[in-house]
């Protein structure tokens, strides 16, 4: 049990002491494009032979969360607690084994592995939710509260009131990270006003969009980090129950989230009296079951609660009127990742990186024709270009780029000339696409725009709940009208009606998928209007 | 008729496993989503009999009970073949080429996706996303991730996993 800052503290000395623990580490990725080249295996085969070679003393072997550069899977970092020192290797299969055992014992690199760490995708990031990622191993909480971890709520706990962490909250001017952007500080400070004996703190980690993996990387790889956030929210908003809502398809993140849970709860973080302070928390997953609408607040709600994910109208927000009817705090994963780094470092300190209406950083998953697919961090304010030809080293092959997708089924395209605009929530919204979770695909030359625009339709046709006429009947009616175009029979009068139900289904939708459902193709009409004229409207 | 009782559980060790569920979290009605998953993860799929026990046992309305099982995707209600391959239609597959990919399985193996080959050997699901999508296009062969796939290779993984 740790029952004060101090025992916080030496908790992490112990575990930092080098006298005790081994002074190297090899790092091996078990993030998702690595475990599916085999990485968990090489873990297991590496940490067998280093200890069949008695060096099990002098370098600690473990599994950690995604290293951001998937394209290069497998990656393997050989670290040095001496001077801080890192290797980092990729393309690694399951015959290197014996190679990092001879680096090992010869202190002579990998040379032909050798992954180089000055260039921009690696010198370009600013990492803070992603900060231990890549770093720590997750199935360890020690290793957590040896980086840092649950400092910001021992801090909260011993040195501040509710009311000085959300001003803290304020300062930083975090916004949401799941797409909408409102100001996360507000949300909690509503909360906290309203008078109710049971408040409930709940993350969204039903990560839907397709092309987007960062929620679960960032739950896979520091799940204790999550957890953290949402003590803290709990601590501010006067709640002592929280839920985090994941995905089943996401296993690995439910697994880890559950062991990390369990580990807070023997140490004392989770349940009463947390630190001898008269506040109490716990925490508890609750499973998916693969529908988008899910993704929509009062879905999300209605489906812990045992029910179809319908959405229903708002007002009542769900801060009056939540889980169990109970004012509710509902933040995606990235959002609570980021609030322990802020209570450590300041509001300030936050608001100073990015730009002054968009603060701190975003996770990218970038994805489609791009060289460095993966996951990266970048501070706001970046400019497109910056994030697709830098960090990204452009598109692949010889083709040209055409347009950025962001914002999955609820974003937009953004064509090639637009490529300089900043990365931040109101440029994006500003040009019809949205900042979204994070997922950005890359399409080149070849790629069509009206069937992109179709793909995502017929996922929100799939994907729509049924409960309001105009995206249920509004979703299938688009898609079938952006076939007759792919099949080049459409008319000009099919062109008018297409815009028009695009605006009706916008307009008069129930919740957010109906809402934003017509983006995708709003937004190529916008930039890439040749391709739905090409062949059609003849008449 | 005769009403089947309810102490299943008692006897039959997957029955079991949803009771516990049940249990664990007071059979309260926002269980069921979890029950659903348990149920699915011990049967391999949600029958009929398997729905009915669970709305006896947490005293709710068989079509609530249907009702929440059809809504989410997770939720099979015929039981999977031998063999699954799944293929991920995310936005970064499709870009480029999972599409062609599924329709060429279907092709190949007479099936439609979210269905089961009439010999029961072989099921085929597209996935909403796998999140693995710097391999894409990538398919999962009996959960065995296979990334950056050709046409000709997505066909070889699955003739593989039927010649076993």
């Amino acid at each position: 049990m740790i029952n004060s800052l101090e025992e916080l503290q030496q908790v992490a000395n112990k575990k930092r002491d080098l006298n005790k623990n081994a002074h190297e580490e090899l790092r091996v990725c078990i993030g998702s494009s690595c475990a599916a080249l085999g990485s968990n295996e090489f873990l297991k085969d590496l940490d067998k032979e280093v200890k069949s070679a008695s060096l099990d003393k002098k370098c600690r072997v473990k599994g950690v969360g995604c290293n951001g550069l998937c394209s290069e899977a497998i990656m393997v970092a050989h670290y040095h607690k001496v001077g801080d020192r890192e290797s980092i290797y990729s393309k690694i299969d399951t015959t290197h084994t014996e190679k990092f055992i001879d680096t090992l014992n010869t202190q002579t690199p990998l040379q032909d592995k050798k992954c180089d760490t000055t260039q921009p995708f690696f010198t370009k990031q600013k990492k803070i939710v992603l900060e231990n990622a890549g770093i720590i191993d997750p199935n360890d909480i020690d290793d957590y509260i040896a980086h840092d971890g649950y400092l910001a709520l021992f801090t909260c706990l011993e040195d501040l009131t509710p009311n000085e962490v959300i001003e803290e909250i304020k300062t930083s001017g975090l916004r949401g990270r799941g797409g909408g952007g409102y100001p996360t500080g507000l949300k909690w400070e509503t909360v906290s006003k309203v008078e109710s004996n049971q408040k409930y703190i709940v993350c969204n980690g039903d990560e839907g969009d397709p092309g987007a993996f960062m929620d679960r990387a960032v739950m896979e790889a520091d799940p204790h980090k999550v957890i953290e956030g949402m003590a803290i929210a709990g601590y501010a908003c006067g709640a002592n129950k929280g839920y985090i809502y994941v995905r089943a398809e996401y296993p690995i993140a439910v697994e880890k989230l559950n062991k990390a849970i369990k580990q807070a709860r023997k140490k004392g973080i989770l349940g009463t009296q947390i630190a001898n302070s008269g506040f109490s928390f716990d925490l508890e997953v609750r499973l998916g079951g693969g529908a988008f609408v899910c993704g929509e607040a009062t879905s999300l709600i209605a489906s812990i609660e045992g029910n179809r994910g319908n959405p229903r109208q708002k007002p009542p927000h769900l801060s009056d009127y939540g889980l169990w009817k109970e004012p509710t705090v509902l933040n995606n994963v990235e959002t609570y990742a980021n609030i322990a780094a802020i209570i450590r470092n300041g509001g300030e300190w936050f608001s100073s990186i990015g730009t002054s209406t968009s603060t701190g950083t975003k996770v990218f998953a970038l994805t489609g024709h791009i060289k460095n697919t993966g996951l990266v961090e970048v501070p706001m304010g970046i400019s497109l270009r910056e994030l697709i030809y830098d960090i990204g080293g452009g598109p692949t092959g010889e083709k040209k780029l055409k347009a950025i997708q962001t914002g999955g089924p609820s974003g937009g395209c953004i064509p090639e000339s637009m490529l300089d605009i900043p990365v931040d929530y109101d440029s994006l919204k500003n040009i019809g696409s949205i900042m979204g979770s994070g997922g950005l695909i890359v399409m080149d030359e070849d790629s069509n725009m009206v069937e992109v625009a179709r793909f995502f339709m017929d996922f929100c046709q799939s994907e729509s709940c049924g409960k309001c006429v105009p995206c249920r009947v509004g979703t299938t009616e688009l898609t079938n009208l952006l076939d007759k175009f792919i099949a080049k029979k459409a008319t000009k009068s099919d062109y008018v009606l297409l815009k028009d139900m695009c605006e009706v289904v916008k307009d008069s939708s129930l919740c957010g998928l109906g809402q934003t459902a017509p983006n995708p193709v709003l937004s190529t009409i916008k930039y890439f209007e040749n391709e739905y004229l090409e062949g059609n409207c003849n008449d | 008729m005769m009403i089947q009782t309810d102490d299943r559980y008692k006897t039959d060790s997957r029955y079991k496993m949803v009771e516990k569920t049940m249990k664990k979290l007071n059979y309260d009605r926002s269980a069921l989503i979890e029950t659903l998953h348990t149920a699915q993860e011990s049967f391999g799929y949600l029958e009929n009999e398997t729905l009915k026990f669970i709305a006896r046992r947490l005293k709710l309305p068989y079509s609530k009970v249907y009702g929440v099982a059809t809504f989410y995707h997770f939720f099979r209600l015929k039981p999977k073949g031998k063999h699954t391959v799944v293929v991920c239609m995310g936005t970064a597959c499709y870009i480029k080429g999972a599409d062609k990919i599924l329709a060429k399985m279907e092709e190949k193996f007479q099936v439609k996706a979210g269905e089961t080959t009439r010999d029961n050997l072989l099921s085929l699901i597209s996935a909403r996303c796998v999140g693995s999508c710097s391999l894409a296009p990538i398919a999962l062969y009996d959960n065995k991730p296979v990334g950056n796939l050709s046409l000709e290779q997505s066909i070889d993984e699955a003739k593989e996993l039927l010649n076993d």
